[in-house]
């Protein structure tokens, strides 16, 4: 059957992954990236994730959910995020 | 980070990629936080957000009818009052079409009445869920499916509805219009609608590549455009007096914003398109003038 | 029997003070003739400070009933009221209420749909919205109304029921009529109804969401449950009914009540005031020595198809009595029946008499005239002319 009245859990559509819808791919340059959180700020999904590499604060995508509508790569101010074209499976 | 680094309108959601109206919902949900409850108009945020068993928010959300989220708002901040709760913040939000359209009814008795609801509307500018139909809202000369240019037609033959006025003329002490380029002051404006005693208002103008026409990847360019080229203001009006104006150093031509989306491009094409271009560039003009937006 | 401290009051005031009892967290509101009398009160009671209720004054009944379902989600106690043109307006949301299982509980002050225009008692609003999801009760007198405003909070918030519920009440003849009636005092009330406390609700503590997209896939199985509660509600209702009996002394036996049916050869079968005029009807002619029974449906959602059928079993010709009528097919209590009867055992002969449309007053002498037709066709042996307008002026 289905629940009471379609009521639904909190944050649930975390369960879909979006990631599937992709075309192309955020590739992100690490050693350009100056970790601003722009990408972060604006990405429709919000599926970008804050890191640490070689103890610098950088940010990348979660590639389960992201849709590779390429905000992140346009709006990154230095120009660390390339769209690429996801290979066929 | 300067924004709340909680999700509340969580991934998953099945907007189309490069949605406007998704990063609207994701930054205004970052400003309500977790002590609050959220109404939905139907339209493509209830659709994207809600697929049974599923569902996005983080905080309670129900989504009742396309008309009614604002008297929707009313009776759960009055349920809330009735529970001795003074806490927990009531977000009615909409769409364009379900707030300034079929849904004016029951957003100016919520706002004359006077609430402790934050309605927040996400403009982008048209129906987008049922295939990109004219709304109050669209913005003139735009083509959308029911207002196509033609022979004998520009495209959308009416002013867009000014909305944050109509709010404003209620009486109500705070409204504000924001756009998803501008995400701090964004977020700064629904907090400080959040804060106030009583009903408040906010418009984000929320690009939709779809339904105007550009690539995904442009909807933060385009939103910012708006905001450059004068034909959407940023703005808050507290208690009657406006405040906090983006000026513009070096306001763009319209045209850097209308060449970029399908929706303007029979004005590029037709061969009388510049004296249409001039109108929309009266519009922003205009725009400049009443809220002495230039430098 | 406890003793019954009775009073003399309008109806829309008796129903006022039976709503003030079941302390509703929220009120919201829109005018309408005939409701008005039952909303104004409800405010003075609030503006003398004798209910702590949120009172919303909408601008429109559309609000109204959107509040209500605000409100209600919250899990908090709602009412409202309205009449026709208001109760459509209202529809889209009536559904929405169902849908989401909220036990709003809403009067309706029965009044006909226009155009023309008329602010008079018929049954074309509510019945109008009878597939709405709504359990739908019918008050014959304005004691019943009030002790069913009462009960259907009850039986709404009943965890195997969880719909709204609408009381119908017929405008003029029984919103602002005086009568003497009896009110249960809040202390009564709470004694039966306890407090509204959903297992779901809109809390921060506990964010579920509600009114997702109900795909395809699972549509069904949402609607399934609806028709399964209004099938729980043909249980629960006489449980209610049986324990405000006992509690408040007054007797409310079930689905429908029957009124000298058992040898009866004729049935007259109908719902709201008009019940008293036949019922003076049915005796009158008892006397006389016909064999005439009546039966009075109170629950009119969920249809009490059974107990129906039951108490027409024996009759040769049934008579029903419609104060609407669905234009071009019947009056909406009648096709019901027809429906019940159609696979049943019994197949007494049928006639609908449209009377009372827009607050056409039905006399005795009318509801004796039903009869003589509903007995013509038991003697003749078929029906010649099975939708009947009563009085309808000669041309």
């Amino acid at each position: 059957m289905v629940n009471f009245a379609g009521i639904a859990e909190p944050g649930s559509t975390k369960n879909y992954k979006t990631g599937t819808w992709r075309t192309y791919r955020p590739v992100v340059d690490f050693d350009k990236c100056i970790g601003c959180a722009k990408c972060w700020e604006y990405c429709p999904e919000g599926c970008i994730i804050e890191l640490e590499v070689d103890g610098k604060e950088v940010y990348e995508t979660d590639l389960d959910y992201c849709k590779g509508c390429g905000i992140c790569s346009e709006e990154c101010p230095v120009g660390a995020i390339e769209m690429e074209l996801e290979e066929e499976d | 980070m300067a924004l709340e680094e909680e999700e509340y309108f969580e991934s998953g959601h099945r907007a189309c990629a490069g949605c406007g109206l998704a990063l609207g919902a994701r930054l205004a949900m970052k400003a309500t936080g977790e002590d609050a409850i959220a109404t939905c108009s139907t339209g493509c945020l209830e659709v994207v957000s809600s697929p049974y068993p599923e569902s996005s928010w983080e905080i309670p959300w129900i989504h009742s009818l396309f008309e009614n989220s604002a008297a929707l708002g009313s009776g759960i901040e009055a349920g809330l009052k009735a529970q001795g709760n003074d806490h927990t913040k009531v977000v009615a939000q909409g769409g364009d079409g379900g707030t300034v359209d079929i849904g004016i009814r029951s957003l100016s008795g919520m706002l004359e009445r006077n609430h402790d609801v934050t309605y927040v509307c996400y403009d982008n500018e048209a129906y987008m869920n049922t295939g990109i139909q004219r709304s109050g809202s669209t913005p003139y000369d735009a083509s959308t499916t029911t207002s196509p240019p033609g022979t004998e037609s520009y495209g959308n033959e009416n002013r867009k509805k000014d909305a944050l006025e109509i709010a404003a003329a209620h009486g109500i002490s705070y409204v504000a219009s924001a756009s998803i380029a501008f995400p701090s002051d964004l977020v700064d404006k629904v907090k400080k609608a959040n804060e106030i005693n009583g009903a408040t208002y906010v418009q984000i103008h929320t690009p939709c590549p779809t339904g105007w026409g550009y690539e995904g990847k442009e909807t933060i360019e385009i939103a910012r455009l708006a905001v450059e080229t004068g034909l959407w203001v940023l703005y808050g009006k507290k208690d009657g007096e406006i405040q906090n104006i983006n000026k513009l150093n070096d306001r763009k031509p319209v045209e850097e914003y209308l060449k970029k989306q399908k929706r303007f491009k029979h004005l590029f094409k037709k061969e009388d398109g510049s004296k249409e271009l001039e109108k929309i560039q009266n519009i922003a003009d205009r725009n400049a003038e009443k809220f002495s937006l230039d430098k | 029997m406890k003793r019954e401290n009775r009073e003399v009051m309008e109806g829309s005031h008796a129903v006022a003070h039976a709503v003030k009892n079941c302390s509703p967290d929220v009120i919201a509101a829109y005018p309408i003739t005939p409701q008005t009398h039952i909303v104004e009160k409800l405010s003075q009671f609030v503006a003398d400070g004798e209910l702590k209720s949120e009172y919303l004054k909408v601008e429109s009944e559309f609000s109204a009933m959107s509040a209500c379902v605000g409100a209600s989600a919250t899990g908090t106690r709602t009412f409202t009221a309205t009449s026709s043109q208001g109760l459509i307006l209202m529809d889209e949301v009536l559904y929405n209420a169902s849908g989401l299982r909220l036990p709003i509980v809403m009067v309706v002050a029965n009044r006909a749909v226009g155009a023309p225009i008329n602010i008079w008692n018929d049954h074309s609003d509510s019945m109008g919205v009878r597939d709405s999801g709504w359990i739908q009760l019918y008050a014959e007198s304005n004691q019943e109304v009030l002790d069913m405003a009462i009960q259907s909070y009850k039986i709404a918030e009943n965890d195997d029921v969880r719909l709204p519920a609408m009381v119908c009440m017929d405008g003029f003849i029984l919103t602002h009529t005086y009568e003497p009636v009896s009110i249960p005092t809040k202390e009564e009330v709470s004694d039966f109804l306890p407090e509204f406390d959903p297992e779901h609700k809109l809390d921060p503590e506990d964010p579920k969401s509600f009114g997702t997209v109900g795909f395809p896939g699972d549509f069904m199985e949402f609607k399934y449950q609806q028709h399964e509660a209004m099938q729980n509600a043909k249980e629960v209702i006489p449980e209610v009914f049986k324990e405000y009996s006992e509690k408040m002394g007054r007797e409310y036996n079930g689905l429908i009540e029957e009124y000298k049916t058992e040898d009866a050869d004729v049935i007259l079968i109908s719902l709201g005031s008009v019940i008293g005029t036949l019922k003076d009807t049915v005796d009158d002619l008892r006397n006389e020595g016909e064999k005439v029974g009546l039966i009075k449906v109170r629950v009119f959602r969920p249809f009490p198809e059974k107990q129906l059928i039951d108490a027409i079993e024996g009759a040769r010709a049934v008579g029903v009595l419609d104060k609407n009528i669905s234009l071009g097919n019947k009056g909406a209590l009648y096709s019901e029946l027809l429906d019940s009867l159609y696979n049943s055992d019994i197949t007494p002969l049928t006639i609908n008499f449209i009377a009372g449309l827009g607050g056409r007053d039905i006399p005795e002498s009318s509801a004796k005239k039903m009869y003589e037709k509903t007995k013509d066709v038991a003697e003749r042996g078929y029906v010649e002319d099975e939708i009947k307008f009563v009085d309808l002026k000669e041309a």
